[in-house]
């Protein structure tokens, strides 16, 4: 068990190192750090002096050394485009992303959940069958046009919701929050329903297939012929046995959240950083781009070693060191 | 240097029995009974023929700017120009721009950049799978971590970060005429990971196989084994896996193209002209938003369906 979680860690450390080297070539080879700092007009004097200031002349490793000593104390250099420091642009946005993404993966785990249990239940029924087909549209459609449709609808057509923004928000220390103003609980609607359309639709799916596998064994027919009643079977044994699979790959299913919180963020300019990213790469703000990628890897590396872990304590057959996780 | 042959095949049968046989095969059987793959196929061609002949089906030159006309901007759908007579079948844009033919023009790029980003990341991955299958050891622990940590990330956030990495390598001077050809790029790195992996693993069971040792004692290099023998033979899902990306790398490019970070205005794909349509969602211009969303739609859902119909298709299990 320890064995396994040093290995699971040491292997989230590597990833870390691999994506923070990709991040620092980023900052060295694209584009040249002295002339986006220093404008046309400096003399090739001044331009040495900043290389020399900024170590550019050391031996590669060094600089890595260096901007990694840099990032693990939270500096990560400073916008080309807005002149501040990344990790302020990047904090002050970071309840914005937050409150969309955790809102949205509740909404999708909790509903995905419902009508899982639902179409696999009344399999063949009228409404389970309107149900998949819509979500089989829904997923191939690009999540911006799910965004469209519903600002169409909603702010358009039914004046509803607003279009764009966050509404009022309220402070409380660093941490902004929409969640205690109308304004605020309306901007958010939209924006979490379109964010959390795919993930709804997958977990749904999941819920259908696992629901079906368990329907079928032996245990339930036996809950049957001893004669608890439906409800009973369906949720007390039957959802407890398809969750552990489901919560797992939900749970790794975070890195396509924060995929479609850029989407969604641009389609509603969601003030997030997923809108910033996008705002970087347009303008190739390397700083902004590369610190991104070093948090959405570390995202990453936490939530996948969270489960990892969580695998070990579920599974007991994995405690064994026999069998090893899949995914 | 000797000349090697080739395992014998038997190639002599005539075109016609060859037609019959495909015919008569399981998959064209299971096609002619699959109502949605015929629709979806049909759906496919059409709009591929249909973005292939755009400079001869659209009735103007969508990516000349000398063929529009200003002031016939804004017409609704089936307007005629004032100045001219012509009929807009989908009306115009706010450039005055007709929007049919934008649309087609538009697929064509969308296509181009799917077809392109598809072929590249499939030639890359399949290579890539193939030596990490058939060396093995410390090249394959290589390329399958990389293509493990890849797989984790969402496949637009690294055409995201491709696409910003390539503008920033190329001189602004340059950023229109490359667009393209760093957004097949930029799709094309997001997708290799899946290739790789699939050939990786059927490369493993053939590697094994009599043919390949025979071919290793007759003294043939690695390359060529791979190349001649092994490749045929791991292919078949690597089709599948093809279709469903085309869908995938469709839907990427217009997202990209949607996000600002994709191809330029003066020539718009399907995502593009979304991202300008949608800025006259509010003064009730809806056409200009709603034709090219539903061209992509149509273009997605058909793909998709094929794909879908395919993998199905080919999967023993289902059978």
């Amino acid at each position: 068990m320890i064995a396994y979680a040093l290995r699971s860690v040491a292997q989230a450390l590597l990833v870390l190192l691999a994506v923070a080297l990709i991040a620092f070539s980023m900052f060295r080879f694209v584009g040249d750090p002295v002339a986006n700092m220093m404008g046309q007009e400096a003399s090739q004097a001044d331009r040495r002096a900043l290389a020399e200031q900024l170590g550019l002349n050391d031996p590669i490793l060094v600089q890595f050394g260096r901007f990694i000593g840099d990032v693990a104390q939270g500096d990560f250099g400073i916008s080309y485009r807005h002149g501040r420091k990344v990790s302020d642009l990047i904090l002050e946005r970071l309840p914005a992303t937050v409150e969309l993404a955790a809102l949205s993966a509740i909404l999708a785990t909790v509903v995905g959940i419902v009508l899982g249990v639902y179409t696999a239940i009344r399999r063949g029924g009228l409404l389970a069958h309107i149900i998949m087909t819509t979500s089989l549209v829904g997923v191939s459609l690009p999540t911006f046009l799910i965004g469209i449709g519903l600002i169409y609808l909603f702010a358009v057509e039914l004046r509803w919701l607003p279009s764009f923004g966050r509404g009022e928000t309220v402070k409380i220390g660093w941490w902004t929050t929409g969640l205690l103003t109308p304004s605020g609980r309306a901007s958010l609607i939209m924006p979490v329903v379109t964010l959390a359309f795919y993930q709804l639709t997958l977990i749904m799916r999941l819920v259908r297939a696992q629901m079906l596998e368990t329907l079928r064994t032996d245990y339930v027919k036996f809950a049957r012929a001893r004669g608890l009643p439906e409800s009973r079977i369906h949720f007390k044994h039957a959802l407890r046995n398809t969750l552990i699979p489901v919560v797992t790959i939900a749970g790794l299913q975070f890195g396509s959240v924060v995929a479609f919180a850029i989407v969604t963020e641009s389609v509603f300019q969601w003030p997030g950083l997923g809108a910033l990213f996008v705002q970087a790469v347009q303008f190739v703000d390397i700083p902004v781009m590369a610190t991104y990628l070093l948090f959405v890897a570390l995202v990453f590396v936490v939530v996948n070693l969270i489960v990892d872990l969580l695998y070990v304590v579920l599974d007991p057959r994995l405690r064994a060191g026999r069998i090893r996780p899949v995914g | 240097m000797q000349k090697h042959q080739r395992m014998p095949v038997t190639r002599s049968r005539s075109f016609r029995s060859s037609l019959y046989r495909a015919w008569d095969s399981d998959l064209a059987w299971n096609f002619r009974h699959s109502p949605v793959a015929i629709l979806a196929s049909i759906t496919t061609v059409s709009i591929i023929l249909l973005a292939v002949l755009a400079p001869w089906v659209a009735p103007q030159d969508a990516f000349d700017p000398g063929a529009v006309r200003l002031e016939d901007g804004f017409l609704e759908p089936m307007d005629r120009s004032p100045a001219t007579g012509m009929l807009y079948v989908l009306g115009t844009d706010s450039q005055g721009r007709d929007l049919l033919s934008a649309i087609l023009y538009g697929s064509r790029v969308s296509l181009l950049v799917g077809f392109a980003a598809v072929g590249f990341s499939m030639v890359l991955g399949v290579m890539l799978g193939l030596v990490a299958g058939f060396i093995g050891g410390r090249t394959d622990a290589v390329i399958m971590r990389i293509a493990d940590v890849q797989l984790s990330f969402p496949a637009i956030l690294i055409a995201l970060l491709v696409f910003g990495v390539g503008r920033g390598l190329i001189p602004p001077s340059q950023h229109e005429e490359m667009a393209i050809a760093v957004l097949i790029v930029a799709i094309g790195l997001s997708h290799w990971a899946q290739y790789a992996r699939t050939v990786r693993g059927s490369t493993m069971v053939e590697k094994g196989k009599e043919y390949v040792q025979a071919a290793r004692v007759m003294g043939r290099p690695s390359f060529a084994i791979m190349r001649e023998h092994v490749l045929p033979n791991v292919l078949g899902p690597v089709l599948v896996i093809a279709t469903i990306n085309l869908a995938l790398a469709i839907i990427e490019e217009a997202t990209l193209s949607y996000l600002g970070a994709g191809v330029p205005p003066t020539q718009p794909s399907l995502g593009t002209l979304i991202r300008v349509g949608q800025q006259f969602l509010f003064s009730g211009e809806w056409w200009i938003l709603f034709f090219p969303s539903m061209a992509l739609i149509v273009l997605a859902l058909a793909i998709n369906l094929l794909g879908d119909w395919l993998r199905d298709a080919l999967n023993p299990r289902l059978k």
